[in-house]
């Protein structure tokens, strides 16, 4: 039998209220807190961090975006005032370690506040995940409902080509017992979605076919029922680039935290 | 006698007018700006060696790599017949190093069978550029008459050069055949041509003779246009990769002169450090080339133009104007047009324009060479920087232009404005309220097992 569990997000000015620390602050991102669609990652991840009874806690309202968008674009103003106002908040209540599903924000609180003071341990979740299977925090017994499925995973640049993060995200997936395919450009070859370098907020310049189509293209071709992608702009541009192709009802895109939480039988 | 001073002379000559222009291009990478790139010898070493001496990066495309091999080992190893060359040259010797035997007859055996290889690759290239037409080789605005032909002219210069190797080694084995001597040296590929051109001795001492002077003229020729050419990759490649980035390629470098102005800002009673020496601490990003670092310069002397970052660039794949090849060509263009410009190339042939870039007349990097809409089709995806076999970053001039459009010029395109608002008013980039961000957190459940 399953039950119901209400969870209540532990906050972190509650948590120093008390004068205690959590092991890890979820960093929840932007898209994370806002996307609609993403929204629904934060939630499974969540659900694996109660699910597996690690201590942590989330900025909650005190969260503002890491300025990464604004730092791509060119506004490093923008972008320092956003690092020196998030240090100064997860200064101020004593975090060592951060976790975060969006490679963009790890990307940018790992390598690039320290140059502001900012200096952590930055963790993103496909690591994070790996470990709890690693640890048998997560265990999946037999697969759950993935096993067998045709599952291809589309590498996100800044989790990859920025920062060497290749293969925790397949040793995730490896945990469904799926049938994983790989597209013809992945990994150190992988082929952005398009969104990177503050895109996500542009209309493409002139071109004769959208980045986005052009992947979702080549993920559609490897028979894959399932694309896994392990950040929120690959994910709205990987289902908006199924979307063109009329393929979602065959085709979904769910991120590594969702089908993991599902596999472990842990959505509600 | 006459030849030894003959040879002196031109051998002085090439070398001064070499040493002349080096010092040009040393000029150049030196108006950017300074920035001090140190730190973990040890791995910037075993980046040299992997990724410049051993090819490493090459290797993604086996084809061109192992064809890319046998010139540059080829490169390498009969260079040391250099050193017999400027010996025999000088004093009038032959075969100088002859008394090391074995050694020598090893030595010279390798040396055909690479010049051989590199005359087989150098034809492969050939046909890829003229024949197959190799896209990433061909197309593109910035791939104009001078790129193509500069790449035509190494081909058949190599070629010429070995060619010249052989004839030398041909006569001079018929030579020694007919005066009943031994000749020092073993030569697998030419051995069975001695009687290519005849046995009458004058015209095989003349053959002889041209040959060796083709081959040491050419050497030095080729040595001098080298600066024009996108062939100085053979020099630039090792000192490049030698000071390339180590920190992970999502790490964006950091603007301190900001830095400085926002603690202050926050803190009035904080300190901004004086600015060095000649910087213009106003100027943030990059309008031209002296407000690029050294080594992005560098990069432009290093790029070899084989288009591998453009051909896995997805916004060029899907069309648009972006090209990372066109940025660090463009920087070599300007920098020339600015600062000095080596013997042969002159940067006025290389400003034939393409219709699609619609270039200015400023006489800038910016928009006098690379247009914003270029800028702005970049995804920052670093799979530019992760192709390129010596370690250029495109990335890194891309962003400072980047900067320079919006920090200086507000020149963003106006979706990223309203994303720059929001994120200045409501901590994200979106039109939401702030006081939404933890709504997801709103009636969350989850399924226990009991």
């Amino acid at each position: 039998m399953s039950e119901k569990k209400q969870i209540q997000v532990p906050v972190m000015a509650d948590l120093a209220a008390r004068g205690e620390s959590p092991e890890v602050l979820f960093w929840v991102g932007c898209a994370g807190a806002f996307d609609d669609r993403y929204k629904n990652v934060t939630r499974a991840f969540v659900r694996i961090l109660e699910h597996v009874g690690i201590k942590y806690a989330v900025l909650g309202m005190e969260e503002t975006c890491t300025g990464d968008p604004a730092k791509r674009a060119g506004n490093e103003f923008l972008f320092q005032m956003q690092a020196m106002t998030n240090i100064a908040t997860l200064d101020g209540y004593g975090i060592k370690t951060i976790v975060t599903a969006c490679p963009h924000c790890f990307n940018t609180i790992k390598n690039e506040y320290p140059a502001l003071g900012g200096n952590y341990e930055v963790i993103h979740h496909s690591t994070f995940l790996q470990n709890l299977i690693n640890e048998g925090k997560v265990k999946i017994a037999g697969g759950g409902e993935f096993k067998g499925k045709r599952i291809t995973f589309h590498d996100s640049c800044y989790l990859g080509r920025a920062n060497n993060i290749y293969e925790a995200p397949r040793e995730v997936l490896a945990a469904l017992d799926a049938d994983l395919v790989e597209m013809k450009r992945s990994r150190a070859n992988g082929l952005c979605c398009g969104a990177g370098g503050a895109q996500m907020w542009k209309e493409p310049e002139p071109g004769n076919k959208d980045i986005n189509v052009e992947r979702a293209e080549e993920a559609i071709g490897t028979g894959a029922t399932i694309i896994a992608s392990a950040c929120p702009f690959c994910m709205t541009m990987m289902s908006d680039g199924v979307k063109s192709q009329n393929q979602e009802d065959k085709v979904k895109v769910f991120d590594i935290a969702e089908l993991i939480a599902q596999a472990e039988g842990i959505n509600a | 006698m006459i030849s030894s001073i003959a040879f002196i002379i031109v051998a002085v000559l090439g070398i001064g007018l070499f040493v002349w222009q080096i010092r040009k291009i040393a000029r150049n990478i030196n108006m950017g700006r300074d920035k001090e790139i140190s730190g973990d010898v040890s791995k910037r070493i075993n980046t040299l060696l992997l990724v410049a001496f051993g090819q490493q990066k090459m290797f993604k495309r086996p084809l061109p790599a192992v064809l890319h091999l046998f010139v540059y080992v080829g490169f390498l190893v009969i260079n040391v017949e250099l050193i017999e060359i400027l010996i025999d040259g000088t004093f009038g010797t032959h075969r100088v190093l002859g008394f090391l035997g074995p050694v020598y007859s090893v030595l010279m055996a390798i040396n055909e069978i690479l010049g051989l290889l590199v005359i087989i690759a150098c034809v492969i290239f050939l046909a890829r550029r003229n024949i197959t037409k190799v896209p990433r080789l061909t197309r593109g605005p910035e791939m104009r008459a001078w790129p193509q032909m500069d790449a035509n002219v190494i081909l058949i210069t190599e070629i010429v050069l070995m060619l010249a190797l052989f004839a030398f080694n041909i006569a001079d084995q018929k030579l020694s055949q007919l005066n009943g001597v031994q000749l020092a040296g073993a030569f697998p590929v030419t051995s069975g041509l001695v009687n290519l051109f005849g046995s009458d001795v004058q015209t095989l001492k003349i053959i002889a003779a041209t040959g060796w002077w083709v081959h040491i003229i050419g050497i030095l020729a080729f040595m001098n246009y080298l600066p024009s050419s996108k062939h100085f990759h053979i020099i630039m490649s090792f000192p490049n990769v030698y000071y390339s980035k180590l920190e992970p390629k999502g790490q964006f470098s950091n603007v301190e002169s900001i830095t400085h102005e926002i603690k202050a800002m926050l803190d009035p009673s904080y300190v901004v450090p004086p600015a060095p020496e000649g910087a213009d601490p106003q100027k943030f990003g990059a309008k031209d080339v002296e407000d690029l670092t050294w080594k992005q310069l560098m990069d432009s002397y290093t790029c070899t133009e084989c288009g591998r970052c453009t051909s896995v660039c997805p916004a060029n794949i899907t069309g648009k104007l972006l090209s990372p090849r066109k940025i660090v060509m463009d920087t070599r263009d300007r920098m020339e047009e600015k600062g000095e410009s080596p013997l042969i190339f002159a940067p006025a042939h290389y400003k034939e324009e393409s219709e699609r870039v619609k270039v200015t007349e400023e006489r800038t990097l910016l928009r006098g060479y690379v247009t914003p809409e270029e800028l702005w089709a970049c995804t920052t995806c670093n799979a530019c920087v992760e192709s390129c076999p010596v370690n250029i970053n495109q990335l890194s001039t891309i962003m400072d232009l980047r900067r320079y459009l919006v920090l200086e010029e507000s020149a963003a395109p106006a979706a990223l404005n309203a994303m720059f608002n929001n994120i200045e008013n409501n901590g994200a980039p979106w039109a939401f309220s702030p006081s939404d961000r933890f709504n997801w957190a709103d009636d969350l459940f989850m399924a226990t097992k009991n």
